[in-house]
């Protein structure tokens, strides 16, 4: 059968379309522009190709920050994922705890980012800092503005502090949701806990976890904040990451066409990685 | 296969019950014979569930003893009593194959792989799932994952009793069939313990040599299906049992002659109810006679439901059901008389045993 089409209801979308052409569109094409020239001042342009884009990719200074970014994202995930799921599998289901806990829980949520990166820069500190001077006392050497390794443990712990959360509350939602019926039936099946674990727990956590999973990975991806307030991305460029060597490059140097091309192709990566996930998760749903 | 006692069994939800209505059962005092099949009835919210998990230990009663055999179990979990248990709802492993469900029970208590596979065949046959059985649990309907519920209950042969939470109010009415004479086909085989909890009349009578009642947190009846019928010894039993309920109509006695109204109905014999507030006369619509004789009514309504009729009929502004056969005539100046075979005396909801009756 023959649909009536009314295209005039096209235009109910056109507000939103110049919304996003002044809040998206045009400032990226200003990325756009800046990446195709080159500049000596003097507002003068010239026109410079690809050829900033085949700098930025093969420069080591690029392919180390991207390593570099990669290595944290995999490490947090690591660290946040078992731990959240740890975490919620352990929280009261009922009772005066079950607020408490989700308060606890959600705090360091709340913590606006740059807030965090100070807590963390003076708490470290080995002057003033209470962890600083207490591993300085224990005689470990413990120093993130001199000691690289020190520094990526702070950089992962931080992080670990202020996002675990994030996964724990998304696992603990999928949690509650399982009905009793299931734990009654595991107790007359004779489960172990840890078949509780494996066949009730978390198949009901799959989803919220691929959420949890994705959200994080983009999350720490783009991470600039906190580790510019602590390390400033040093000692040297040990926790340069890709975000914090974008902003060294075009506001630090002034170096607007490199880093306009750089910035194309960390929007890219992440779109990429972005639709490989999506994929994934549609994937999963569909064989459902 | 096990004899189950429960001594003076009271449960609360509630950390400090003070009154008798924060009680989710009042007082259970009852043994389950080896081997019996027992259905559970009564409505929803009256304590069947709560009693069923208190026997299998999901639950601790707040007060009282559970005995199986002769040794107390009260403080044993659900895996020591080795008790199965189905429930209302489906409930399945989803990543798991229905022959891994079936299995999950089994392996969990290292039974040998061949012991395993055998008993899984079994009951993928009774359960009718045999094809299915490499599938995953996930993309079933509901009944089938009600199937696979049953079955995981029903594949271990050396349990202390199985216990049936409303197993099957999700599957439909063909398939209740089929698998309710199973469920009676497996009872006589092995000989398990079963108690089998339902608010369907039907099915209880039919599944159940014994069937106990339960109301607001009590057990207050407990008898084969005929002594249910002829003799309720509580008034909601009467209501609960038999479609219509029995007819109850407040009384006041004197001697062996009850006052319904203005009308004198002779009851079979006497009884002391001077203690009880409250009397009232219950007599099934099977035992209500309409004829030219007894007490004068005004018929309501007629419902033709096939097999015979049902009359509702004014006594005196109490009504009264009764039941007519098929071919029968309604008389045009309608009385009814009440056969005093049928004829029960309840003092405070609870029956009086009147002399001279068998019951």
């Amino acid at each position: 059968m023959d649909k009536t089409w009314n295209n005039k209801a096209w235009f109910l979308v056109l507000p939103v379309l110049l919304l996003v052409g002044f809040s998206a569109v045009i400032p990226l094409m200003t990325v756009v522009n800046y990446s195709v020239q080159d500049t000596f001042g003097n507002n003068v342009f010239f026109w410079a190709g690809l050829s900033w884009f085949e700098q930025v990719l093969n420069s080591s200074r690029f392919h180390d920050a991207l390593v570099r970014n990669l290595v944290f994202s995999l490490t947090i995930l690591a660290i946040e994922i078992p731990l959240g799921i740890f975490i919620a599998l352990n929280m009261p289901r009922k009772g005066w705890g079950v607020p408490v806990c989700l308060v606890l829980m959600a705090l360091p949520l709340l913590i606006p980012w740059n807030v965090v990166g100070t807590i963390w820069q003076v708490f470290g500190r080995v002057d003033i800092g209470l962890l600083g001077r207490t591993l300085a006392a224990m005689g470990i050497d413990y120093n993130y503005a001199t000691n690289p390794v020190a520094a990526w443990v702070t950089v992962v712990v931080m992080d670990v502090w202020h996002w675990t959360s994030l996964v724990v509350l998304l696992c603990y939602a999928g949690l509650v949701s399982i009905p009793d019926a299931y734990y009654q039936a595991a107790k007359i099946d004779g489960a172990s806990r840890w078949s509780v674990f494996r066949y009730i727990q978390l198949p009901k956590m799959h989803r919220v976890l691929l959420i949890a999973v994705l959200l994080r990975f983009m999350d720490s991806f783009m991470i600039y904040t906190e580790p510019f307030v602590v390390t400033g991305g040093g000692p040297g460029s040990t926790t340069t990451f890709l975000s914090i060597d974008l902003v060294k490059m075009a506001i630090g140097q002034f170096d607007l066409g490199p880093a306009a091309a750089m910035s194309i192709i960390y929007f890219l990566i992440i779109l990429l990685l972005s639709w490989i996930f999506y994929t994934v998760m549609t994937n999963y749903d569909a064989r459902r | 296969m096990a004899k189950i006692e429960l001594e003076h069994i009271k449960h609360s939800y509630l950390p400090n019950p003070v009154k008798d209505a924060d009680l989710a059962l009042k007082e259970v005092h009852h043994s389950w014979s080896d081997g019996g099949a027992y259905a559970l009835l009564g409505p929803s919210g009256c304590g069947k569930t709560t009693l069923l998990n208190i026997i299998s230990g999901l639950i601790r009663p707040s007060h009282g003893r559970i005995v199986f055999d002769g040794t107390d179990v009260t403080d044993l979990s659900t895996q020591e009593r080795n008790i199965a248990q189905v429930f209302q709802f489906p409930v399945v492993y989803d990543t798991m194959t229905v022959y891994d469900n079936l299995a999950f029970p089994l392996r969990n208590r290292g039974v040998p792989q061949a012991e395993v596979d055998r008993a899984v065949r079994d009951i993928l046959e009774m359960i009718d799932l045999a094809d299915w059985s490499g599938r995953r649990a996930r993309g079933l309907t509901a009944d089938q994952k009600q199937k696979i519920s049953l079955g995981r209950g029903l594949v271990r042969a050396d349990v202390n009793a199985i216990l049936f939470d409303e197993p099957l109010t999700v599957i439909d009415p063909h398939m209740k069939w089929v698998l309710r004479s199973q469920l009676k086909q497996l009872h006589h085989k092995f000989g398990f313990t079963m108690v089998y909890v339902t608010h369907d009349q039907t099915e209880a009578l039919t599944f159940a040599d014994k069937v106990v009642v339960m109301y607001e947190g009590e057990i207050v009846q407990i008898g084969t299906p005929e002594e249910l019928f002829e003799r309720p010894s509580h008034t909601f039993v009467g209501y609960f049992i038999g479609s219509p309920g029995m007819n109850v109509m407040p009384v006041k006695v004197e001697g062996a002659k009850a006052h319904l109204g203005s009308a004198v109905i002779d009851l079979p014999g006497a009884a002391d109810t001077s203690r009880s507030r409250r009397l009232e006369l219950g007599v099934r619509p099977e035992y209500v006679r309409l004829g030219r004789q007894g007490h004068p009514v005004h018929i309501r309504k007629v419902e033709d439901i096939g097999r015979h009729k049902i009359v509702r009929a004014d006594l005196g502004g109490m009504e009264v059901a009764a039941i007519l056969g098929e071919h029968d005539e309604l008389p045009t100046d309608a009385h009814v008389s009440f056969d005093p075979a049928g004829i029960n005396l309840y003092a405070d909801s609870w029956r009086v045993d009147l002399g001279g009756q068998n019951g």
